[in-house]
């Protein structure tokens, strides 16, 4: 009744040197091919966990803009077009550079990585820092919610152009605003991550980790600085564009 | 260590899908339609649509997810599991809005 | 009870543990705290959830020990308050969530597969560490004073209305959310890419199609838990007011968003142990289970389907009345699949050799309580009942049914199934049957008295009750003692077995499944060749045939 035999025979587990495999496959994979399939598809489902984590935003956003529809106006309209065009721009151009990232380590072309990697890095580190401007603004002008937030600008717009809100209404503009800082700032926390790590991919690339038939880091790393990019996509209408024309 | 025992019959995985790479000039193109789009969703909210002002900015914006996903994220030449995962994630997304949904619309009703 | 048993051990006198086995591959601490081997992560995993069960225990104990007076005289109605929510957020997070997926699940998912290992060893390992730091931190906010939101955190209360440690409570249970998303991520690519060769989706034990269906559901709905609490601790930390009313904030959202994970969380929670139920049911009546397909699918069913019917939780809460009726309906509808495999595994047990080891007694009492347990769940969706049944002890009891009565008894079912494969030693059988059985008579003396105090209109959560309740509370208190007694036993005689166990062998069940076709305990690296299999599961003639033809080799 024993099926000893089938699992007691002695190890053939020999020494490295018989392996004829790539250095970077592991052991419980059975070929290069699935390990990368495998890596493939785990980093997509943990962008699927990304997509429901910023989803619940989303669903209270979509929830309280049809609450309180003139607050989101107003709230919108102090926001800088200007600089969130920009933003946007910035990181449509820096999913371009990471994809062309990729393309050079499919290609194996160090030094080429390497220069679209650093360019990533360089638009990514923009990105925040035009984030860290517009969030100074907010701050100067008492628009952070909880902290320092004050509704003097909704009830007496010093601008011509904005009708006065009730006080009521212009209290909701405090929840506007914890919206754009929530979505916002979980963004820029995705951002601050994907640079960090683009930093540390930057040095590996250089000394040639991803240019001799491994590339499912670069690629891996690509997906999620796409759907980071993604998110914003989302986000720059939905923050900025409300109802610019009233 | 067993060596890669690969037996067409018996491999119910079919591992071997096209190893694409995508040309610079697709992602040229993809990357010109982005900026396009991005101009448009700006341009298109100075125009009064009314209601519709949100429904023309998040087509825009679905329009440009869609290409992002399908060309830089290479999913149009993935796997059709990479491409079942990817709608799943969606269709979750649009459970919890739809679902949700429901309550907050109908809260009013009947009561004025 | 016969005495009839269709367990086959090796004679004791010559019997062995094999030399090598994942076990003692490598030694010390090192070789444990960094491992990728997913069975030795499982058992790390086993004793640290068994440490936390404790925990909950000792709360649950506490809990049970103040209801058998009226008067809130054991602590005062602030500390029950926080001793209910640390038994709740314990048992929930950092018990049934992982049960049977972190322990049984990591074990065996790779071998049931025919694969050498998870797809991410390393992920495997940091799932882990996360639970840890989880448990510090949920442990932190006991030992600083406690939480006493309830496990639900409902919102206003937990942002603006209490000064106990919610926040240190909520970032435990957002890393524990984590662990949860790594084994669930883990296991759904092992599933998809990992197979071996013949191992088609249909040939899979159905304790995989269980898991995969609960791994869906964790890496789906546990970040939306992990936002809610993200909201949370930031509405409590700088007042952003997105659930204050005061502020414009719906308290509603957050029920919303937590329910839409907190739901799905119970089939995560029960959706392995039904796994575990497939496999013991099969094994102990020597018969293939009934209607595979029916079973694999109906575990896929219950997962998309329970996605969409949380707000029958938040019924009385405020949802509109529309929207209730909608997920009454929904609700309605996911205990059919759920039905669906109570009837397969009766019919299984129809014309089959029933033998009842100890695995096979928890079966039976998962079979039986998680009927009584889901039956009360459809009362509870009718929204006509619930108005009047939530939050009494009916759904104290309902929940406790399906959880303990069905979760509880499964994993026990499961630990005690697989426990010569992990450890290469039998557990002593007179002495399990006897826990088994105390644990059975304790559940339903503690368990029962309180469907009808909810019936009665005792509410939960209560510390004091009018005295003509005290009755049923004294009897579920005792049954609690015994309950206690029956959990206290499997520690005591699994840990002497150890060392005193019979040597179980490679298969002492006879079961079929790729498991028991190697050693007991398994090489690190599970097969010595990648099995080919040619064979449907819960497949006895193959297995018969396997025997026959056997070589006996001395290991």
């Amino acid at each position: 009744m024993d099926s000893q035999a089938i699992a007691t025979q002695p190890g053939v587990h020999d020494a490295h040197a018989e392996h004829e495999h790539a250095p970077h496959l592991r052991h419980h994979f059975e070929s290069v091919e699935q390990q990368r399939e495998a890596s493939s598809f785990g980093m997509w489902l943990f962008l699927l966990t990304e997509i429901m984590f910023f989803g619940g935003l989303f669903t209270a956003y979509l929830i309280y803009r049809n609450w309180y529809y003139p607050a989101f106006v107003v709230g919108s309209h102090q926001l800088s077009i200007f600089l969130g065009t920009l933003n946007t721009a910035v990181l449509i151009c820096s999913s371009f550079t990471m994809a062309m990232g990729v393309h050079a380590s499919e290609l194996r072309k160090r030094k080429e990585l390497v220069g679209w990697l650093v360019a990533t890095f360089v638009l990514g580190c923009v990105f925040l820092g035009i984030k860290a401007v517009e969030y100074h603004e907010k701050w100067e002008k008492h628009h952070v919610p909880g902290l320092n937030f004050s509704v003097q600008d909704f009830t007496h717009p010093t601008d011509a152009e904005e009708k006065p809100l009730p006080m009521d209404m212009a209290q909701k503009t405090q929840v506007y605003f914890s919206l754009y800082f929530a979505m916002t700032g979980m963004h820029a926390l995705h951002m601050i991550i994907g640079v960090s790590i683009l930093l540390i991919l930057i040095v590996q690339a250089w000394g040639g980790m991803y240019t001799q038939g491994h590339m499912t880091t670069i690629e891996n790393f690509g997906l999620y600085w796409h759907f980071v990019d993604i998110v914003w996509i989302f986000l720059f209408p939905l923050l900025y564009l409300i109802s610019r024309h009233q | 260590m067993s060596k890669h025992q690969h037996n067409e019959v018996l491999d119910t995985e079919p591992t071997h899908h096209e190893s694409h790479i995508v040309s610079p000039k697709i992602y040229g193109m993809i990357f010109g339609a982005l900026l396009l789009g991005t101009g448009l969703t700006v341009a298109a909210s100075y125009a009064n649509f009314g209601v519709f002002n949100a429904v023309v900015a998040i087509a825009i914006a679905c329009t440009k997810a869609v290409l992002v996903i399908l060309f830089f994220m290479h999913v149009k030449y993935s796997s059709r599991l990479t491409k079942l995962t990817v709608a799943a994630g969606f269709f979750t997304f649009l459970v919890l809005i739809t679902m949700s949904m429901t309550d907050y619309i109908s809260r009013a009703w009947g009561l004025w | 009870m016969s005495t009839a048993t269709i367990v086959k051990l090796p004679p004791q006198e010559t019997a062995r543990l094999p030399k090598r086995s994942y076990l003692n591959n490598e030694y010390g601490l090192k070789s444990w705290l960094l491992t990728g081997d997913h069975k030795r992560i499982a058992i790390l995993y086993l004793i640290s959830i068994t440490f936390f069960f404790f925990i909950g225990g000792a709360m649950a104990g506490l809990i049970r020990l103040e209801l058998l007076t009226p008067q809130s005289d054991l602590m005062a109605t602030d500390t029950y308050n926080k001793v209910f929510s640390m038994h709740g957020i314990i048992m929930v997070f950092l018990f049934l969530v992982p049960s049977v997926p972190a322990t049984i699940g990591n074990f065996l998912i790779p071998i049931m597969v025919g694969a050498k290992d998870l797809a991410f060893p390393k992920i495997n390992l940091l799932s882990w560490y996360l639970y840890i730091f989880a448990g510090i931190f949920t442990l932190a906010a006991l030992i600083l004073g406690g939480v006493d939101t309830g496990w639900t955190f409902t919102t206003p209360l937990s942002t603006h209305y209490l000064n106990t440690h919610v926040i240190t409570a909520g970032l435990g249970i957002f890393i524990a959310g984590f662990s949860s998303i790594f084994t669930g991520l883990n296991f759904i690519v092992t599933i998809h890419r990992m197979r071996a060769p013949g191992m088609t989706w249909f040939r899979l034990p159905l304790f995989v199609w269980s898991h995969y269906a609960a791994s869906i559901l964790m890496v789906l709905g546990t970040p939306v838990l992990a936002i809610t609490l993200v909201l949370v601790i930031l509405e409590r930390a700088i007042g952003i007011g997105v659930f204050d009313p005061v502020k414009g904030g719906d308290p509603l959202l957050f029920q919303h968003l937590f329910w839409f994970y907190s739901h799905p969380a119970v089939y995560i929670m029960i959706l392995p142990g039904m796994g575990v139920i497939s496999e013991v049911i099969s094994t102990f009546s020597r018969k293939r289970v009934f209607g595979y397909t029916a079973v694999a699918f109906s575990s896929v069913a219950i997962a998309v389907f329970g996605f969409f019917v949380w707000a029958h939780h938040m019924f009385i809460m405020g949802v509109s009345n529309y929207s209730a009726l909608v997920f009454s309906l929904l609700t309605m509808l996911v205990a059919v699949p759920s039905a669906i495999k109570i009837f397969n595994w009766a019919a299984t047990l129809y014309k089959g050799s029933i033998t009842f080891e100890t695995p096979m007694l928890y079966a039976f009492g998962f079979m039986g309580l998680f009927t009584i347990g889901g039956l009360t769940g459809v009362f509870l969706g009718s929204l006509g009942m619930d108005i009047h049944l939530t939050e009494t002890y009916f759904i104290v009891a309902h929940f406790h049914f399906v959880m303990v009565g069905g979760m509880l008894m499964a994993y026990l079912s499961g630990i005690h199934f697989w426990w010569p494969k992990m450890t290469g030693r039998m557990y002593p059988e007179a002495l399990s049957k006897l826990a088994a059985l105390t644990t059975f008579i304790g559940f339903n003396l503690t368990f029962f008295p309180q469907f009808i105090l909810g019936y009665l209109g005792m509410p939960r959560r209560y510390a004091a009750y009018p005295p003509e309740f005290q009755v049923l509370n004294v009897l579920s208190t005792a049954g609690a003692t015994v309950l206690g007694v029956g959990y206290l036993l499997p520690m005591i005689y699994m840990t002497w077995s150890l060392k005193y166990g019979k040597i179980a062998g490679s298969n002492p069940w006879q079961a079929t499944g790729l498991e028991w076709q190697i050693q007991s305990p398994p090489l690190t690296e599970n097969f010595v060749e990648t099995p080919i299999v040619d064979h449907e599961a819960y497949d006895y003639e193959w297995l018969a045939s396997q025997t026959e033809h056997e070589v006996q080799t001395v290991g």
